[in-house]
């Protein structure tokens, strides 16, 4: 899938930039260190920021190319930041059979975005995803660590209201 | 020694329904009613009938609770672990057999034709807790391979039970083990694929969330029988050394493919490689390799203790043992299952999975994911084994087995699963890369209604293309949705070019809404529903759908009490 690359500007704290030099140091000089790198990077920053990924690059000494490949190859790796909550729809085939696409509908025609885009106010990103592993609850969305099961659309505003209270 | 084991289930679909708060609230309130040295609250894996969760046994009663919320709790707590009386109102129903009397979970229809080996500790014992594992017979087996066997007998007892690869190829595991065993090297790793990326599938994750020591203590037997493993030192006391390391993958399809997986825990895109050099040869790292899938391993420690001939015991001649099934879509019971293999798609539809809900006709059972097929309705019958799925153009694949009804379109799944190869071929080969985009476009192009006959032909010929010159396994496979469903639905598709027409109602563009007004009631239900203001009309009047309007969301369908919204 084209991953869609931020062009907002980079901004980290200290805090996130002295995370990052921690898990570089630690992963330098293991074989396959860049999967390990990005994975606790995102952890910080939320997502992949080309400034990270450049950092990574330098610091496990591989070339930046190798990184961006790695980074744009995987699913996971968002190079997009998320909004202040995060929608993640299922679309695995337990929950498309089960109309998962028209709560997918709802939600983009309430917040106004499509999946892999955030919302003006930054309130909402939203996401498709192919499977979370929870199939017995199909159709199933997750907003944030919280997980609404055996949904359909009528339910969708009812749960979004609660994350603008 | 406590006086009653409250078991919890922690398994994926279970903790997304609350299942935490439950452990939580358990625990206050038997600390509030002084229990806490009587009453002992386990966490356990999977017990595989999500439709039911969060779930809760209680024994020594054998008490099954289901769909339990955090607010059950003190009642539980109170009326059956204080006062020793079932809370009838939260029982599964289907275990009550009178007032008086409950039987086991295991004569339930649901459980009473599986058979657990892969699953046999998920929901019985506290994952977490070694001492709980070794109380099942865990390590007996790695205990008996280190103290007993040579390698070479480890490798004939797998070849001798006719193991199978149970992430959805079926080689058989021993021959794996054998190669590997062969290669001369310094180093050599035994792997276990966990890279579960096919939708609508949870069954490795559910054996390594409900009993990973199993998986460990194969892997560590893999270890041995392979020769020269290098977890913990001095196992058993036997001089055989292991370690173990994991790596997080981040979601790629891909990976399941063996090579894939290597060049993935090798930190790089989870590119396949071509084979030869095979894993067994030349693989992570360059060194030999044994890669097998989380329920293959899961199996090896029962083959060990149990032998060769109990496994042939089970399962049909070619295909013996058990497998894993992750059954979803429209089916009252979905979950997890194990069953012999050679069970019949229609017990697990009908007997086991208790049919389709909502009055609805089985249409299709999917299994394999986006490399399988669909099987009709008319092959229902067919006993479930590696061989039988292939025969009918589907694969057994690692075991999500998705049941569809008379609304589901064929065409639209057969799209659905491109999208999906599309999105996860990794573009290293031309065939799967080009090839798997144009047929999505041809199948876009028929669902909209702008297809033709010979577009029909054109991308069945192209199916044949992409399955002999793709590179690896997913591109080999990709079309079979397109395949089978053309095998068996033929006339759908050619209802969508010929009549512009989808007979499930499931292709927008070919769907129209519409009121029929001599059953319309003018309840203005519909109305105050559609989030287009699509719908006009005044009470007690028929109404009407604009269709310039409509986006075809089928709510006003689904709220209309009286049948007057129909699809066309």
């Amino acid at each position: 899938m084209q991953k869609r690359i931020s062009n907002l500007p980079f901004h980290d704290t200290p805090e996130q930039a002295q995370k990052l030099d921690a898990v570089i140091e630690e992963l330098k000089g293991q074989p396959g260190a860049v999967m390990p790198a990005l994975h606790q990077a995102q952890d910080i920053y939320g997502y992949l920021p080309m400034e990270v990924q450049e950092k990574i690059a330098k610091g496990l000494d591989v070339p930046l190319e190798e990184v961006f490949g790695v980074s744009t190859f995987y699913s996971q790796f968002s190079l997009t930041p998320k909004g202040r909550n995060h929608i993640s729809v299922c679309l695995g085939t337990a929950c498309y059979v089960k109309g998962a696409d028209k709560v997918l509908e709802r939600i983009t025609q309430k917040l106004g975005i499509q999946p892999e885009e955030c919302t003006e106010d930054g309130a909402f990103s939203l996401t498709a995803c192919r499977c979370i592993g929870a199939c017995g609850l199909a159709p199933v969305m997750t907003v944030n660590d919280d997980v609404y099961g055996r949904l359909v659309p009528e339910d969708v505003d009812g749960i979004l209201a609660k994350y603008l209270a | 020694m406590f006086r009653s084991n409250v078991l919890v289930c922690g398994g994926t679909g279970c903790t997304s329904s609350n299942s935490e708060q439950i452990i939580e609230r358990l625990k206050e309130e038997i600390k509030a009613q002084g229990l806490e040295k009587e009453v002992n609250v386990i966490r356990t894996g999977c017990f595989g009938l999500c439709a039911l969760g969060p779930i809760m046994v209680v024994y020594p009663e054998g008490a099954f609770y289901s769909r339990v919320t955090p607010e059950d709790v003190p009642e539980i707590v109170s009326e059956h672990l204080l006062k020793g009386r079932i809370v009838k109102r939260l029982l599964y129903q289907e275990t009550v057999v009178d007032d008086n009397t409950t039987k086991s979970l295991n004569e339930t229809t649901f459980y009473a034709k599986q058979m657990r080996i892969a699953l046999r500790n998920c929901g019985v014992i506290n994952p977490e807790n070694i001492d709980e594992y070794i109380a099942q017979d865990g390590y007996a087996a790695l205990g008996k391979v280190l103290t007993e066997m040579t390698p070479q007998e480890v490798i004939d007892l797998v070849l001798a039970s006719g193991l199978r690869g149970r992430g959805g190829a079926g080689f058989p595991t021993g021959r794996k083990w054998q190669f590997a065993a062969a290669s001369k090297a310094e180093q050599k790793y035994a792997c276990c694929n966990a890279d579960e990326g096919d939708p609508g599938a949870f069954m490795d994750r559910s054996v390594l969330e409900g009993d990973p020591h199993s998986v460990l203590e194969a892997m560590a037997i893999a270890g041995y029988a392979i020769g020269y493993g290098l977890l913990g030192k001095n196992i058993f006391d036997s001089g055989f050394d292991f370690d173990i390391d994991i790596r997080l993958g981040a979601g790629a399809f891909v990976c399941g493919e063996e090579t894939a997986l290597m060049t993935s825990i090798e930190g790089k895109r989870g590119e396949p490689r071509v084979r030869p050099p095979f894993p067994a040869v030349k693989g992570l790292f360059g060194v030999p390799t044994v890669l097998n899938n989380v329920e293959t391993y899961a199996n090896i420690p029962q083959i060990i203790l149990k032998g060769a001939d109990w496994f042939r015991s089970i399962g049909t001649e070619k295909s013996p043992g058990t497998k894993v099934f992750a059954l979803g879509g429209k089916i009252t019971n979905t979950g997890l299952v194990e069953v012999p293999m050679g069970t019949t798609l229609r017990e697990v539809v009908e007997e086991i999975g208790g049919g389709v809900p909502g009055g609805h006709q089985f249409k299709a059972a999917q299994t394999g994911g986006p490399s399988g097929g669909c099987i009709p309705a008319k092959l229902i019958d067919t006993p479930i084994d590696y061989d039988n799925l292939i025969a009918i153009g589907s694969m057994m694949g690692s075991g999500g087995l998705i049941v569809m009804d008379e609304t589901t379109c064929m065409v639209d799944i057969a799209k659905f699963f491109l999208e999906f190869t599309v999105d996860e071929s990794c573009g290293k080969c031309t065939p799967c890369r080009v090839g798997t985009k144009r047929l999505l476009e041809i199948l876009n192009k028929i669902t909209s209604g702008n297809g033709t006959l010979e577009d029909i032909d054109k991308m069945e010929e192209l199916c044949y293309y992409i399955k002999e010159n793709s590179l690896c396994g997913l591109g080999q496979t990709a079309p079979n949705p397109v395949l089978s469903t053309l095998k068996y639905y033929r006339d759908e598709y050619e209802a969508h070019v010929v009549e512009h027409r989808c007979p499930a109602g499931a292709c927008k563009a070919l769907t129209n809404y519409s009121i029929e007004a001599d059953k319309c009631k003018g309840c203005t239900l519909c109305a105050r529903n559609c989030p287009v203001g699509a719908i006009s009309g005044s009470v007690k009047q028929p109404h009407v759908i604009d269709t310039t309007k409509c986006i075809k969301c089928g709510v006003c369908m689904e709220k209309c009490k009286f049948g007057a919204v129909v699809k066309k």
